[in-house]
């Protein structure tokens, strides 16, 4: 037991102690450098699969952010980079995956969404206003009972 | 139509209750490769049990076989090593180790202590057979069929059951077709 803990606890320092030294990469311009960062934070780390790989300190996540970088110093276009890496880990590895028959209703919901609560405000704009018109809220009957009322509240108040 | 909106929560409950039901028991982790049904892709790199050899894709012609990703350093692949022992001596399964990451003095002195259950074992220290296959965490085990294309990967330890379950009918799949 103690030997596997030992071996846990140096699997898990070798861990922490490479995670820290992280590669630096040279550019020649400031854009290609944010070319770089964005690509890093739309590809998915499929290990630690809620971070991007620009954030994952994974080893899958610094072989991925090398690859990208290798693919840029080649000359390939960001499709061709994201194409190649999807080709290895599968499209999961897209925050913003291809609209698609499967991908539809994942982009369609934000729209349906939005759509559905615009329906709600003016259903009940228009209800509202309906009811506004055509039913005032008191009577002219009504309103002579609440004068009466309050007069006499008040002189019983005063009284 | 009052009366109905009255039912809409409950709906909308039972809507939303099936879609997450759906989910229940799936692990997001498991994620299918982008590689089944492609083949195995070029690479050449050493043997780890022969220094001098170099292997290739032609490796996976002939039979179906298992390609096993595996490291020293990879707690689960000593958890699944006695059940690939099982399976290359019980069930006569040829194994192909891919030793992922490693180093060839600790790798071959573990397999040494352990036993070896593969057939060859390819020796990728940088990863790079790794990457070009998807692997992205130890141990991950593909079945290819007989003409070097991969049909299923299964990613975490193999044992009984797994066999059994998953990795077998896959298999038996494959042979018929091949």
């Amino acid at each position: 037991m103690l030997r596997i803990m030992c071996f846990l606890l140096a699997v898990f320092a070798s861990g922490i102690s490479s995670a820290d030294v992280s590669a630096v990469y040279g550019f020649d311009t400031r854009s290609e450098e944010q070319r770089y960062q964005n690509l890093i934070a739309e590809l998915r780390c499929p290990k630690c699969q809620n971070q991007n790989i620009a954030d994952s300190n994974s080893p899958i996540s610094k072989d991925m952010r090398n690859a990208v970088y290798q693919m840029m110093q080649e000359g390939a276009s960001n499709d061709k980079i994201v194409e190649s890496l999807v080709g290895r880990f599968g499209e999961f590895v897209k925050y913003k995956p291809d609209l698609d028959s499967r991908t539809f209703v994942l982009w369609a919901t934000p729209a349906i969404a939005v759509l559905g609560g615009l329906l709600v405000v003016v259903g009940v704009v228009v209800r509202s206003r309906r009811a506004g018109t055509a039913a005032p809220a008191l009577s002219a009957d009504e309103q002579a009972r609440i004068e009466k009322m309050l007069a006499e509240k008040d002189r019983n108040g005063k009284a | 139509m009052k009366r109905f909106l009255l039912f809409l929560p409950l709906l909308v409950a039972i809507v939303v209750g099936a879609f997450l039901f759906a989910g229940i028991g799936k692990d997001p982790t498991k994620l299918d490769s982008a590689l089944v049904g492609k083949p195995v892709p070029v690479f050449g790199l050493k043997s780890l049990k022969q220094p001098e050899a170099t292997l290739d894709e032609g490796l996976f012609q002939g039979e179906v076989t298992l390609l096993n990703v595996w490291g020293t350093w990879c707690p689960a692949c000593r958890d699944e090593h006695a059940d690939l022992m099982w399976l290359a001596q019980e069930r006569k399964v040829p194994i192909i180790g891919l030793n992922y990451k490693d180093s060839r003095d600790e790798a071959l002195v573990w397999l040494d202590r352990l036993g070896d259950p593969y057939r060859t074992v390819i020796y990728d220290p940088k990863g790079t057979l790794g990457f070009d296959l998807g692997v992205y965490g130890a141990p991950e085990t593909f079945v290819i069929d007989a003409s070097g294309v991969v049909r299923y990967r299964h990613v975490g330890v193999v044992n009984r059951e797994v066999w059994e379950q998953i990795l077998l009918p896959v298999i038996s799949k494959a042979r018929e077709n091949g």
